[in-house]
């Protein structure tokens, strides 16, 4: 009980100086509603949006600015009508659906309420909205979908490597996974736009500090733990508190809203036949591809790799071979954690970063480790390719907001039907 | 028990097997289990590999064999836990293939392990009770009325009472089970097994780990069970146990059943010195290397599926 | 510094709407994962199943309030057997994974555009509880102890079902755990090999663990829902799953008392903390964080409890040490 108030006291002291360092970062404060109005990721300025009671009483108004963000301050909770004035849209911008103009919200108590207008560019016509018109449009949809699917895909084989040799090494489901991605990302923005780094100086940093950080967590929390017996159900437990605790920090420190990067946020599209896609796109999917290789073929060929596989086979067999089990661990965790923060740095150059985006993808990086086979680690690797591929190609029949769900279903589906996944043995479900 | 005379179950069983053939796979005059084809593959070793093996009624069985050769596997196959890629067998002439570990347990064939499963966080007395058979109390709705299971635990405790008494386990009944010796703890796996009054107990190395100085009562308990017209099928290391107590034993080397006959003779045959010296014919291995080999031959096995 | 006000919010937490939901939500998880060792990551499917059975049948549908009830109950039940055919055969992780993706699943359902008609999109749904409220005993006016604690006649109609719901869902399970019923599922929890050699229909019973620890999970959806008059998609996320774990662990696993007394403690302290911070940094006590910062902090120390709870006294405040299933596997 000593131990555990000591502990608790230091950790108390640091939390300390993490509020003193945080404390420049400014907050919308009370009950607000608020959105950011966005057209393709680019913000929409100069729209007037105007908030009234439930009785229609005014309650205030506001412009969006140039990030697109709008925020209407209120007194107390309850119902609002938010309005937008589509007389103030830009040019060649309009109301998804035009009867949605005016939406009632329920704002909570101490909540700010986001409220979100979904525009789309009046110009160009509807794509493939009228179901396929045409054959060719159709077959062009599921090109660019494919290549959607394949850049999440990407992404999400980046996390689910790490998740899957930690895994495999230690057999701790890590809950925490998903917010190394967001750690990632929130560490190049803070050298990025905070002190002011180009992307690609600040990124290598995030990924140096990112590995040293996994190193760090392996060698003075997760490492412990193992050594004191620890129970695994106990650790994925303990992970939960632990990404619990992360997001809650990268909240504390960069606030609810979305952030972006100083650079690469604005490309305009090319077209490589049937496909459009942005050259960041193109590049960072460059760069997944060449550290999926590189890890593969680190696996496979390098001592470390094939020492890392031992001990994911039988840790008390490698050991007894010579292979020194905690420091292949610790390496995996330094590797798996700079891995998924680089999938983060590359998921911030195509959304928004906020303190939730690496939850948002945790259950997709679950979902292609177990479709490839809980610890191994190409498994995860295909299983991550499919699980991207199916969550963008299913939004041809259903929609696109559901797209998670299919996923989800089918992991689900895949653990009835074949348990060991994919490419995984009967054998290791024992 | 008088030195000279031997117990009615023993002379029975010597009586069932006198002039049979010493031969694998011979047919019992009143067969309990009845084995035909049972054959297990994990990737690209067969495991188990068993052509025909029947089991005397209400004699002491033991199955030797050197390690690795798939006596637990064969065990598990038996008992459902496990399921064979081939064979049948029958318990009572009773199909049980395919039937699940609990419906097994339910027949009559109840199984202990290797590595002792006494529930270390229950009681003694409470393990015990656990073992009874179609117990009121044990569906949720009648477990929310007591008055209808009262009686029917009272008496389950009674007879628990009674088997700890025998197995000299009744100063622990209200201890924790994780806090008995390793040679208790077997015992009270044995015990809680009998509460669900069982015809065939089999009994995966009941003396590894044991205390030599709870050998002894181990043994005579297993002796016991014929006596009270039981069958006992066991898996062991100890020689001398197995020359001990058995009428008939079974000889398993590499997944296969290779001899069989009383205890006396089968030790001297050359297919079972055989196998013995071509592995390991010293020491009796542990269930760490036991478990080492297997991750080895697993290890081997991914190589070539990799390669 | 109003430390009226701080701790009569604090008190106020620790026996309001918040205690009764987490406490049935962490009595269903007892069930599961405190008795039988199943580790269920979608509570916050099955509360959100209960809710949204009351809202639908009656706000969207029209229908009568107690049939939603019954609904919502047989939902739960479904749901949990959806759930464990599939998974309870296998490895304790995977049935995390499956509830915890069913959880989403849920959610992710009730939040779409595509079905607001009947769910009401991200905005939930409204105009539900009138039947409810109109069986309210208490007449209009504030009740309890001034100036500590005060809650209008609604909310003592809401605390008192609940507290009833909480009462009758924990003696019920003291029966069944002192039963042979819950002798079995102890038994399961430390070694599921051995109960099947003694005859037991292991996947039977952990099935019925499953399913009784949503029916409650679905309780707690139901207060969820009354208290506030209201459901919306985005209170059953994962982090109710989680916090509703933080409560059990707190107040001790596989105890009766463990999941109220958690839940009680669990919201005392973290309206405590919570206000006093806000009120400190209000009244210029506290100078270098934001009054929105406060919220960020409640979480991190939930996140930090959790740990340290599981570290240091993982049998929480009730708990046996020699009893909990944490190190099983």
């Amino acid at each position: 009980m000593r131990r555990a108030v000591i502990a608790f006291t230091a950790f108390m002291g640091g939390l300390i100086l993490v509020f003193l360092a945080g404390a420049s970062t400014a907050w919308a404060e009370g009950e607000e509603v608020r959105g950011t109005l966005r057209l393709q990721g680019q913000p929409v300025q100069g729209v007037k949006i105007t908030v009234t009671s439930d009785a229609d009483a005014p309650v205030g108004d506001a412009t969006t600015g140039a990030d697109g963000t709008w925020s209407v301050p209120i007194e107390k909770a309850g119902s609002y009508k938010v309005t937008l004035d589509q007389a103030t849209l830009p040019a060649g911008k309009a109301l998804r659906d035009p009867n949605r103009g005016t939406l009632t919200v329920q704002v909570f108590e101490g909540n700010a309420r986001n409220v979100l207008f979904g525009l789309v560019d009046a110009n160009a016509p509807p794509k493939g909205q009228d179901g396929g018109g045409g054959g060719s449009s159709y077959w062009d949809r599921v090109a660019q979908l494919v290549f959607e699917g394949l850049n999440l895909g990407l992404i999400i084989a980046l996390g689910a490597v790490g998740l899957s040799l930690i895994f495999g090494t230690t057999g701790l489901t890590n809950f925490a996974h998903g917010e190394l991605l967001t750690i990632g990302a929130f560490l190049a923005f803070f050298f990025n736009t905070v002190l002011g780094l180009h992307l690609l100086v600040a990124a290598p940093i995030a990924l140096v500090i990112a590995a040293a950080f996994g190193w760090g967590q392996d060698r003075f929390f997760w490492g412990q733990l193992r050594r004191r017996k620890t129970g695994l159900i106990s650790m994925m437990i303990i992970s939960i508190g632990l990404a619990l605790f992360l997001r809650a920090l990268l909240l504390f420190l960069f606030g609810g809203g979305g952030e972006s990067y100083d650079q690469y946020v604005a490309q305009a599209g090319i077209q490589i036949g049937p496909i459009s896609a942005t050259p960041k796109s193109l590049i960072a999917m460059g760069i997944e591809i060449a550290v999926l290789i590189a890890v593969g073929l680190a696996l496979t060929y390098t001592r470390l790799g094939k020492a890392t596989r031992a001990v994911a086979d039988n840790p008390a067999l490698a050991s007894s071979s010579g292979i020194n089990v905690d420091r292949v661990i610790r390496i995996v965790w330094a590797a798996g954690t700079c891995i998924a923060a680089l999938a983060g740095i590359l998921l911030g150059t195509t959304q928004n970063l906020n303190f939730q985006m690496g939850q948002q993808i945790l259950l997709l990086m679950f979902a292609g480790v177990t479709l490839g086979g809980l610890g191994t680690a190409y498994g995860a690797l295909v299983g991550s390719l499919v699980v991207g591929m199916f969550v963008q190609v299913s939004t041809l029949w259903i929609p696109p907001e559901m797209k998670t769900i299919g996923a989800l279903v089918v992991l689900i589906i895949v653990l009835m039907v074949r348990p060991q996944g994919i490419l995984g043995r009967r054998e290791r479900i024992g | 028990m008088h030195a000279e005379s031997l117990p009615a179950g023993k002379t029975a069983a010597l009586k069932a097997f006198e002039g049979m053939a010493a031969e694998p796979g011979v047919a019992k005059p009143d067969p309990i289990l009845v084995v035909d084809n049972v054959v297990r593959r994990f990737g690209g070793l067969t495991a188990v590999n068993v052509n025909h093996v029947e089991i005397q009624r209400g004699s002491i069985t033991a199955l030797i064999g050197p390690n690795g050769a798939g006596k637990t596997t064969f065990f598990n196959q038996l008992t459902g836990f496990d399921t064979a890629d081939e064979g049948q067998w029958t318990f009572n002439g009773r199909n049980m293939n395919g039937v699940s570990a609990y419906k097994v347990a339910r027949q009559g064939m109840v199984r202990t392990f290797q590595l002792t499963k006494a529930l270390s966080k229950l009681t003694v007395i409470e393990n015990m009770r656990l073992g009874a058979q179609a117990q009121r109390g044990e569906n949720f709705f009648r477990g929310l009325f007591p008055a209808l299971w009262r009686g029917q635990e009272d008496e389950i405790t009674l007879q628990a009472e009674e088997l700890l008494e025998r197995f000299k386990l009744d100063a622990k009944r209200d201890d924790f089970a994780g806090s008995l010796s390793g040679g208790q703890r077997k015992l009270l796996e044995m015990a809680r097994a009998l509460m669900g009054k069982p015809e065939l107990v089999m009994l995966d190395e009941p003396m590894a780990g044991v205390n030599p100085a709870l050998t002894q009562s181990l043994l005579g308990h297993v002796k016991n069970l014929r006596e009270l017209g039981m069958t006992v099928l066991f898996v062991e290391h100890d020689m001398d146990m197995v020359r001990d107590i058995s009428d008939w034993v079974i000889v398993m080397a590499q997944g296969q059943v290779i001899a069989e006959g009383p205890p006396d003779s089968v030790m001297s045959d050359h297919r079972v010195v055989d196998a013995y010296l071509g592995a390991h014919h010293d020491a009796p291995l542990s269930a760490e290397e036991e478990e080492r080999q297997l991750h080895e031959a697993e290890a081997e096995l991914e190589k070539e599926v990799k390669e | 510094m109003d430390w009226t006000l701080i701790i009569s919010r604090a008190v106020e937490a620790g026996i309001g709407s918040e205690a009764i939901i987490y406490a049935l939500a962490a009595i269903g998880l007892n069930v599961q994962f405190g008795y039988t060792g199943l580790l269920n990551f979608g509570q916050a499917g099955f509360l959100a199943i209960g809710a949204y059975s009351i809202a639908v049948t009656v706000a969207t549908f029209g229908l009568p309030f107690f049939l939603g009830v019954g609904i919502g109950l047989l939902l739960a039940a479904v749901l949990a057997l959806l759930l464990g055919i599939p998974t309870l055969r296998l490895r304790a992780d995977y049935l995390a994974i499956v509830t915890i993706a069913a959880a989403e699943i849920v959610r992710l359902v009730v939040r779409s555009v595509a079905l607001s008609d009947t769910f009401g999109g991200t905005d939930g749904l409204q105009a539900f509880s009138g039947s409810f409220y109109d069986m309210n005993p208490y007449p209009p006016g504030e009740y309890g102890i001034p100036p500590i604690i005060g809650f209008d006649n609604r909310s003592m109609w809401v605390l008192t079902v609940g507290w009833v719901l909480v009462a009758i869902a924990s003696f019920i399970l003291f029966m069944a755990m002192k039963s042979p019923w819950g002798r079995v599922l102890k038994a399961i929890r430390e070694d599921e090999d051995a109960v099947r050699s003694l005859g037991k229909n292991v996947f039977s019973y952990k099935m019925q663990a499953l399913v009784i620890g949503g029916v409650i999970g679905s309780m707690a959806g139901f207060i969820f829902a009354l208290s506030r008059s209201a459901v919306q998609p985005d209170l059953y996320s994962t982090d109710l799953t989680f916090y509703a774990y933080t409560v059990l662990i707190l107040g001790g696993a596989a105890r009766i008392l463990g999941p109220i007394v958690g839940s009680m403690l669990f919201w005392l302290l973290l309206i405590l903390i919570g206000t006093g911070l806000e009120n400190a940094v209000n009244t210029g006590t506290i100078t270098f964080i934001t009054v929105n910062q406060v919220g960020a902090i409640r979480l991190m120390l939930v996140g930090l409890g959790l740990i340290l709870l599981l570290i240091y006294r993982p049998q929480g405040i009730f708990g046996d040490k020699r009893e909990i299933s944490l190190d099983a596997r």
